[in-house]
């Protein structure tokens, strides 16, 4: 008996895509045969842009990178920027930055399992739980920067402005609120048994396969890698806070939600740790808008999804000559085709919401 | 085995290969590029990880810049490959990486260096109808000019 070989196309509008992915998968029957993912529809030649913009006028592109963790992003060009110009922040600015980009982190994960969880199935109830505790982060941003998702809260050599009043109570109250809230997750999703079903043993990434594609961030520590830049190469303050590394064991889809979830209380105990040492001074330095840039940097860190890196490379003159953003996402979604070929195409959609990506920074 | 110890283990394995080196970033000629990689990736400096692969446009010469990452000794190591304008050819890695393959399709759409021996050489982020390489210097871009800087 002969078959016949159907071509889906998946997305760029799909609910499941995260953005505007286009997948086209071969089928036979319902076993994916080839995949072919077409990337670009968000391409806005970022890259181009940075060559004609100062360092500080450049500052809120990266907001419009991974949308979802804008603090981080910031955060990995100013210490790009930094590096390049040889300027180092205050002890207090350093520990802001830490507060805020784990604060984000918390939000950006939040937002990565519950979508994952949409995926399965499990339509509304996990999404509107971590709408709820997100929106707790974002009003606390909101008080800190005046902005809900594109901050642009950092600046050269410090932040834009210091915490407000009565904000670094507002702080521990949402950590004494999320430790309160992540057993309701763990009670709707983690044991539960439609949940795993569909998720353990699916997309199961090796460790040699993750570090072969440039996979980083959770997607590499639940391949069982355990390699984070906060503990590795330690920038900002973080060699100074107490955290473990948290790695999974099998590289399947359920273990990349798990990682995100065990990683949500690492960042609230880290997050902690800041505010209780929080130094005095002035977090807000006044440093030159216009530098001479010279020579090259390459400065990575670790964003929610993975390692971003920036390399700026400046001729003498105000604009930088090349600015290179390295997106995790990118990297990570590049493993996706090699992974879900031999699936049906069910777990692909479970293998794509665990790999936790934004099209934002793949596209630039 | 700290970085300087990777380069110098390059400049013995490999002499007259490395034009310019510096700290943590090596130069090399083209046609060392695949044997160079295979040894850093398999050799003792066991840099495992393609970290990122892009270019910068010189207007005569196009470079470009490769991050390898090991995650053994925890080293960084930038290479370099200057091509000159007319002859915009290097060698693949995708025999090495599965990470090359994205990564060097974006070189291509962005500054038209073509990678030998890459299985697929199309586009990625461009449509495939686009004309120009939109990151070399020479792109126009209609109606857009620099701002000042005060």
């Amino acid at each position: 008996m002969d078959f016949q070989e159907l071509i889906i196309n998946m997305g760029p509008q799909h609910p499941s895509t995260h953005g505007v992915l286009f997948l086209q998968l071969k089928l036979d029957g319902e076993v994916i045969v080839d995949c072919q993912p077409n990337i670009g529809y968000l391409h806005r030649s970022i890259e181009k842009i940075a060559e004609n913009r100062s360092l500080v006028q450049f500052m809120p592109f990266t907001d419009r990178l991974d949308y979802i963790a804008s603090m981080n992003n910031n955060l990995g060009f100013c210490l790009a920027a930094e590096k390049l110009l040889s300027i180092t922040a205050s002890p207090r600015a350093q520990y802001l930055r830490v507060i805020v980009a784990e604060l984000n982190r918390v939000a950006s994960h939040l937002l990565a399992i519950s979508t994952f969880a949409q995926d399965l199935g499990a339509y509304a109830t996990p999404l509107f739980y971590a709408l709820r505790d997100r929106e707790k982060i974002i009003q606390i941003f909101d008080q800190i920067c005046g902005q809900r998702l594109t901050y642009n809260y950092l600046r050269l050599g410090g932040v834009s402005r210091d915490l407000p009043l009565g904000i670094d109570q507002r702080i521990k109250d949402f950590i004494a609120y999320q430790r309160q809230t992540l057993p309701e997750y763990h009670d709707l999703l983690t044991g539960n048994v439609i949940f795993c079903a569909r998720s353990k043993h699916i997309g199961v990434l090796h460790k040699d396969t993750a570090i072969n594609y440039g996979v980083t961030g959770p997607n590499l520590r639940a391949s069982g890698v355990a390699w984070d830049l906060r503990k590795d190469e330690p920038y900002l303050m973080y060699d100074k806070f107490d955290f473990n590394v948290v790695t999974g064991a099998a590289g399947d889809s359920w273990d990349r939600y798990d990682v995100r979830m065990r990683e949500i209380e690492e960042s609230l105990k880290i997050i902690e740790q800041a505010l209780g040492g929080l130094p005095e001074g002035d977090p807000v330095v006044k440093v030159n808008k216009v530098f001479r840039l010279n020579g090259e940097a390459y400065m990575r860190t670790e964003n929610p999804r993975g390692e971003l890196g920036f390399y700026i490379v400046g001729d003498g003159g105000p604009l930088p000559y090349r600015l290179k953003v390295r997106s995790p996402s990118f990297s990570n979604l590049s493993v996706l085709a090699t992974m879900i070929k031999g699936m049906n195409i069910s777990d692909a959609v479970c293998v794509l919401g665990s790999l936790d990506i934004v099209m934002g920074e793949i596209d630039r | 085995m700290d970085i300087t110890a990777i380069i110098q283990s390059l400049v013995e394995k490999f002499p007259g290969v490395i034009i310019d080196q510096s700290a943590d970033r090596v130069t090399l000629t083209k046609e060392a590029v695949l044997p160079v990689f295979e040894f850093l990736k398999n050799g003792p400096a066991a840099c495992v990880s393609l970290h990122g692969v892009t270019a910068v446009d010189r207007k005569e010469t196009v470079e470009v810049v490769y991050h390898v990452h090991s995650f053994q000794h925890r080293v960084m190591l930038t290479v370099k490959v200057i091509l000159p304008n007319d002859n915009l050819n290097v060698p693949s890695l995708t025999s090495l990486w599965g990470a090359a393959d994205w990564m060097e399709r974006e070189v291509f759409d962005l500054f038209g260096v073509r990678f030998e021996g890459h299985p697929d050489m199309r586009r990625i982020l461009n449509p495939e109808n686009w004309t120009g390489h939109p990151l070399r210097k020479d792109f126009q871009m209609d109606g857009v000019v620099p701002r000042p800087v005060k």
